[in-house]
């Protein structure tokens, strides 16, 4: 009982912290820009707002658009069940493993791209476009650097692979698995949308790709998209914690454990959060014909890591 | 209960005559051939479950003077589920096809077009059947024949013509493999029986064995359509009446598969192990080759087309782990790599037995293929888009419907190779399965283009404005299919089981079920992972449902106002203004075009001056390497070829008399030569 109870408070945890990392990573970017920026409060009363305003719905729209945000918020939350946060259980880590996870996600970019062509405009065919070429590419390198870790770890599922990295000694772990590291923060960049690979602020039609995918929808759809796309951020930046700096995560269910970890999760996802907005504020977007190039360097990374650890011979 | 095989191949004859009795009645005949085959498949679906619940096998011999041994018929749960694949997809095709094929009437001899349908089915059931190698090519012929008839059932068209001859000559180009490799058995054994084959399995020299092994791959390959034998099948599959497409796609490169596996795992005992790379490179190429080429097609059929080379990559990338795991000895993990290959090609009949029902649909609804031309359709023909867009969903391996299933299942084969044995060996496994994925990701890239451009959004021409959703009969024939992708995804562990008995039918290894699946669980026999894709479909629904309903709750009914799209200020937003399919794969194109080699021109013509353009013109083009660089030179060879026999045929009766007398001559004294 208080194992599922746990799980289902990180569950939780991890959605209403999503909002906070990003607004973490925009105050950075106004601190770099010599701006105040929003206060914490204000991203949670943007999303309270945006679920309670009427929507304006084009009328080329089909069913596809209307069940979008629900689907997309769904396999979010499903892929974000898998993954353990303070503790080495999550709630439904039963259920799959890390190919689960990635396709899990897919469902969502799935019927994203397919509402972005149901209104008939132009952007929502180039948003839909871009993100789908973009995402076909990044997805060897993320499963593949899966798989390296999940090598290591003789385990395929997220909780498993959170496990053994927990166990093994740092020297170690980091000496295999920087290079991993590389390749899933780029496609981290990636997939939640950041530069350099997208721009999350602009709607310039020549920069953006999430954006313009849903530049059609308002009110509570739009909360519904923005809200999961934050927690699949932050589900990312959960996952480099866990697998590349474990240390500290809980083994067992016992409270002054739980609260180190909880201490600990906080400050990694925020050094990671940091990491990512270092990288934004330090970057200009690429071409979108550059980013091919960036996603193919994730992928060597990952081949890199894997053959690395079979040089090394770590697989007696 | 071989009695409903019996009844399945009489109603089958029955059915191919049957639409002659009403040869001037469109819809009599039609109601005939295609109410006899939906009882046929019904028939065969009973009869091969029987032998995949039950085990027991079947067989049936047939006395009498026969020119090449006995005529043995049998089913053991190997063929049986090939059985079942055939049947449950012609179940399908001919409830659909009753609808469909309205749209010839009075224009085409329905009555042929039964009989050569009804030809093709029964030709497939017998090749998955027999148990003579001489027979089996005359069922091999028979099957490849009919097709063919089928794929020039419109040949008033020019292209189904041609397709239909490249069809020709490819096929019996692999049939000619097919036969070497059947010849070079039978010389060593003595015997066309496949009992005699198995029997002898082991006994051949290893250069004998690698010579029939790869006659055999080219052969079958051919078939099934891996790259670079595949030239024929994207133009072919899509010339046919759709519900025949679904059965090409679906189950004829299916029964190449078959073929396949009972050389491998059967006739040539022994594989050394180099085989199972060779087939392993096979079919990554044919997986990434084959889903990038759909990519870029504007033709929903061609498209289909295309994948299915795809899909046949991913099937082989099962068979080749199976091989490879058989020759490093490890049992258990042949059999599941074979049960995932296994599982692949129940889903892909599915899966694209649907799509090309859809595709059929579509082109009946708005008489045009060309997914440049739609847009919309999700409101004139809902039913069909929700059927179509259940199959897309499928072939991109999206949880919770069966694609990703059997797929998970070939990941995890691959990565077996790395983790579990020979560390080091297979370095290339894990590479492959993230090429997997990759592929994996571009088919949702491909089916989002299909599926958005064609059914969402604008209509882009008067067909697609003036479509009409489809009969009663297509929209169940598509709705069983769509069932079928939800039933194999939801009952995975049970399916698995059933494919268990089948691929210890064909290995004769005993694999544990117990290690491979657990109540709802597939379980990956190093037990690095499980997956229950039950549980996983009912989390997603939960996660559904609940978003909705707490939204609901909490915040009330949402308050909505249609209005139009958002058009910058600028009103007259146009169907023109939205993306083309051309447009939406153009990133790709750019970014492979290392592949592609696209080439585009632009020609404008203006009255004197840039500004006072009359007319434009645009052209884009890929190339497809193969077909340039192998097949294009091979048919230049052939016609150098044939220019220089022209000059000794003259055209006089006396010349090839003397011709023939000539060689009756050469043969004698090469014989006396001989004998003395």
């Amino acid at each position: 009982m208080t194992t599922l109870l746990l799980s289902l408070f990180q569950f939780l945890l991890l959605i209403v912290l999503a909002p906070a990392v990003n607004w973490f990573i925009r105050k950075m970017k106004a601190a770099s820009q010599n701006r105040v920026g929003p206060g914490l409060g204000q991203v949670y009363s943007d999303l309270w707002k945006l679920f309670r305003k009427d929507m304006v719905i084009s009328e080329t729209a089909s069913w596809i658009f209307h069940a979008m945000p629900f689907v997309f918020f769904a396999g979010v939350l499903a892929a974000a069940s898998m993954v353990p946060v303070l503790w080495a259980h999550s709630l439904f880590g039963f259920v799959g493993d890390v190919i689960l996870f990635v396709y899990l996600l897919a469902v969502g970019r799935f019927f994203m791209a397919l509402a972005a062509l149901d209104t008939g405009t132009t952007f929502g065919g180039m948003g839909s476009s871009r993100e789908m070429t973009l995402s076909s590419l990044a997805e060897p390198a993320l499963l593949l650097s899966f798989f390296a870790l999940g090598f290591h770890a003789r385990v395929l599922s997220l909780e498993g692979i959170t496990v053994h990295f927990s166990a093994v000694s740092p020297m170690q772990v980091l000496f295999f698995t920087s290079l991993a590291f590389g390749a899933l923060l780029i496609v981290t960049l990636a997939e939640s949308g950041r530069i350099p690979v997208d721009n999350p602020s602009t709607h310039l039609e020549l920069t953006m790709i999430h954006e313009a995918m849903i530049l059609e929808y308002s009110g509570r759809h739009l909360a519904l998209i923005e809200w999961g796309h934050q927690i699949k951020q932050l589900v990312f930046l959960t996952l480099l914690a866990d697998f590349f700096f474990p240390w500290g995560i809980a083994g067992s269910g016992n409270l002054p454990a739980l609260g180190l970890s909880l201490a600990l999760y906080l400050i990694k996802v925020f050094s990671l959060a940091f990491v990512i907005g270092w990288i934004e504020i330090h970057s200009a977007k690429l071409r979108l014909f550059r980013a091919p190039d960036l996603l193919a360097v994730a992928f060597v990374l990952a081949i890199l890591s894997l053959l690395g650890q079979l040089i090394i011979g770590s697989g007696a | 209960m071989a009695l409903f095989f019996y009844a399945q191949i009489l109603l089958h004859v029955l059915g191919g005559i049957a639409g002659f009795l009403f040869e001037q009645h469109g819809e009599k005949a039609n109601r005939a051939t295609h109410g006899l085959a939906v009882l046929a498949g019904a028939a065969g679906v009973l009869f091969s479950l029987g032998i995949l619940l039950t085990g027991k096998s079947w067989a049936l011999e047939l006395q009498g003077s026969f020119p090449v041994g006995v005529l043995r018929f049998a089913a053991n749960p190997f063929s049986a589920f090939f059985l079942l694949i055939i049947s449950f997809l012609s179940l399908a095709a001919s409830i659909f096809a009753i609808g469909y094929t309205r749209e010839f009437q009075g224009r085409k001899n329905i009555a042929l077009l039964g009989f050569f349908y009804h030809f093709f089915i029964l030709a497939m059931l017998f090749v998955v059947t027999v148990q003579n190698a001489f027979y089996f090519l005359f069922f091999w012929e028979l099957m490849s024949l009919a097709s063919y008839f089928l794929v020039i059932f419109e040949h008033e068209r020019p292209e189904a013509r041609s397709a239909g001859t490249l069809y020709l000559i490819m096929t019996h180009v692999g049939t000619a493999f097919i036969t070497a490799a059947f010849l070079l058995l039978f010389i060593h054994t003595g015997s066309f029986s496949f009992d005699a084959f198995r029997a002898a399995a082991g006994t051949f020299s290893p250069v004998l064995k690698n010579v029939i092994f790869f006659a055999a791959f080219i052969g079958f390959g051919t078939k099934a359509g891996v790259i670079p034998l595949h030239i024929w099948l994207p133009q072919a599959h899509p010339q046919a009446p759709s519900h025949v497409s679904a059965l090409m796609s679906g189950v004829m490169i299916k029964t190449a598969v078959y073929g396949l596996l009972l050389f491998l795992f059967n006739f040539l005992g022994e594989a050394p192990g180099w085989w199972g790379h060779v087939i392993l490179a096979v079919a990554i190429l044919s997986t990434l080759l084959g889903i990038l080429y759909a990519l870029m097609e504007n033709d929903l059929k061609r498209l289909l087309a295309f994948s299915s080379i795809e899909n046949i990559g991913i099937i082989l990338l099962g068979v080749g782990m199976a091989l490879v795991f058989k020759t490093l000895h490890q049992p258990l993990y042949a059999g599941f790599a074979l049960i995932a290959a296994l599982y692949h090609v129940i889903n892909h009949a599915v899966f694209k037995g649907l799509l090309f029902l859809g595709a059929g649909s579509v082109l009946s609804g708005t008489h045009t293929r060309n997914i440049e031309h739609l847009g919309g359709l999700i409101r004139k023909m809902p039913w069909t888009a929700a059927y179509f867009l259940t199959g897309a969903m499928a072939i991109s391996a999206l949880p919770p419907l069966n694609g990703f299933v059997s797929e998970w299942l070939i990941f995890i084969a691959l990565l077996l190779g790395f983790e579990g044995v020979g560390v080091g060996r297979h370095f290339f496994s894990p590479i492959l399965a993230s090429l997997l994925g990759l592929a994996g990701a571009l088919a949702a890239t491909c089916f989002v283009k299909a599926f958005g451009i064609a059914f969402l959004g604008k209509a882009r021409s008067r067909h697609a404005a003036e479509a009409h959703e489809v009969s009663g009969s297509m929209k169940s024939g598509m709705g069983i299919l769509a069932v079928g992708c939800l039933g194999l995804s939801l009952a995975a562990p049970w399916v698995l089981k059933v494919l268990g008995t089948v691929s210890q039918a064909l290995s004769g290894a005993d694999i544990p079920m117990g290690a491979l699946t657990q109540k709802l669980f597939l379980i990956s026999p190093s037990e690095s992972s499980r997956f229950s894709p039950f549980l996983i479909a009912m989390i997603l629904l939960g996660f559904l449902a609940g978003t909705a309903v707490l939204l609901r709750m909490v915040l009330g009914k949402k308050l909505v106002r249609v209005g139009p799209s958002w058009d910058c200020g600028m009103p007259g937003l146009e169907p023109r203004m939205q993306y083309t399919s051309t447009g939406y794969s153009k990133p790709l194109r750019r970014i492979f075009s290392f592949l592609y080699q696209p080439t585009r021109r632009v020609e404008l013509e203006d009255e004197g001056h840039e500004m006072l353009r009359t007319a434009q013109r645009f052209e884009s083009k890929i190339t497809h390497p193969v077909d340039e660089w192998v097949y294009r030179p091979l048919a230049n060879l052939v016609a150098v070829f044939s220019r220089k026999a022209k000059r000794i045929q003259t055209g006089h009766i006396q010349l090839y008399l003397s011709y023939i007398f000539i060689t009756l001559i050469l043969l004698l004294l090469f014989l006396g030569g001989r004998s003395s």
